[in-house]
């Protein structure tokens, strides 16, 4: 069983990546480096140890905001926001989708949990947003029935 | 360096109401053309959103974000007058930065 710590120094590459999405305390801000392997991920529990958490535990404090039928898979447009004091990050991830994550956020202070964006969806399946809270990683789903799938020609 | 981006800011008391879109093609390097070869991935991978030296918000992408990606937040603190800066990098490499007033 790897530790959080020595999970993390024997990946230090992946350290910055990680302070710069959000999901570890930032030491220093260092330049970001877009995280390869995160978004190489198929499962969220894969994502979350990947990114030194454990669980996720589904919480109600989270919640997203989409349609329950999206004509078009292309763009379906997600809402989510948390209601859990010091929301560090957030990740919207499509259960379905060749690989999980779509977009990992980060919240300083002074950002309010709350933001919008659009997403591909290859079929109907769960949403997750998963959040990063006082050092917690926890999550809400929400299925979203596609009648066009967003990754087809 | 891509179209300029459309960017809203728009002060509400203390409150700073950001509304962005992108113009990017968000190509997932999944789909083939029509002779059958693989269209090369080219997305978004870093978002981020300045205001003087505070960064308000900061993203990492996949090619799962849409085309011409939308995004919208909410900040504490901003000023009527101020900048607000956003810019972005792909994973050619390429980037573009756009300022916009708080209105």
């Amino acid at each position: 069983m790897q530790t959080r710590r020595g999970f993390l120094k024997s990946s230090g590459g992946l350290v910055a990546a990680l302070l710069a999405a959000g999901f570890l305390e930032p030491g220093d801000l260092r330049a970001e480096e877009w995280n390869k392997a995160a978004f190489e991920t198929k499962k969220m529990e894969d994502l979350v140890k990947l990114l030194g958490g454990t669980g996720p535990a589904e919480s109600a404090e989270v919640a997203i905001v989409a349609p329950d039928i999206a004509e078009n898979g292309a763009v379906v447009p997600i809402g989510i926001t948390s209601k859990l004091d010091k929301t560090r990050a957030i990740a919207i991830l499509v259960e379905k989708n060749p690989n999980v994550l779509a977009a990992m956020f980060s919240i300083p202070d002074g950002t309010l949990p709350d933001l919008q964006t659009r997403v591909k969806m290859a079929q109907t399946c769960n949403v997750f947003a998963l959040v990063r809270a006082g050092g917690k990683f926890v999550y809400a789903a929400k299925e979203i029935k596609i009648t066009l799938g967003g990754c087809g020609g | 360096m891509g179209n300029p981006m459309k960017i809203r800011a728009k002060a509400d008391g203390d409150l700073v109401e950001v509304k962005i879109l992108m113009s990017h093609i968000m190509e997932t390097g999944q789909r083939k053309n029509q002779a059958g070869e693989p269209i090369p991935a080219h997305y978004i991978q870093l978002v981020s959103v300045t205001y003087g030296a505070r960064t308000v918000l900061s993203a990492q992408w996949g090619p799962a974000v849409s085309a011409n990606p939308f995004l919208a937040f909410k900040f504490k603190g901003g000023q009527k007058g101020e900048k607000l800066k956003v810019s972005w990098t792909d994973n050619t490499g390429d980037s573009r930065g756009d300022e916009v007033a708080i209105g």
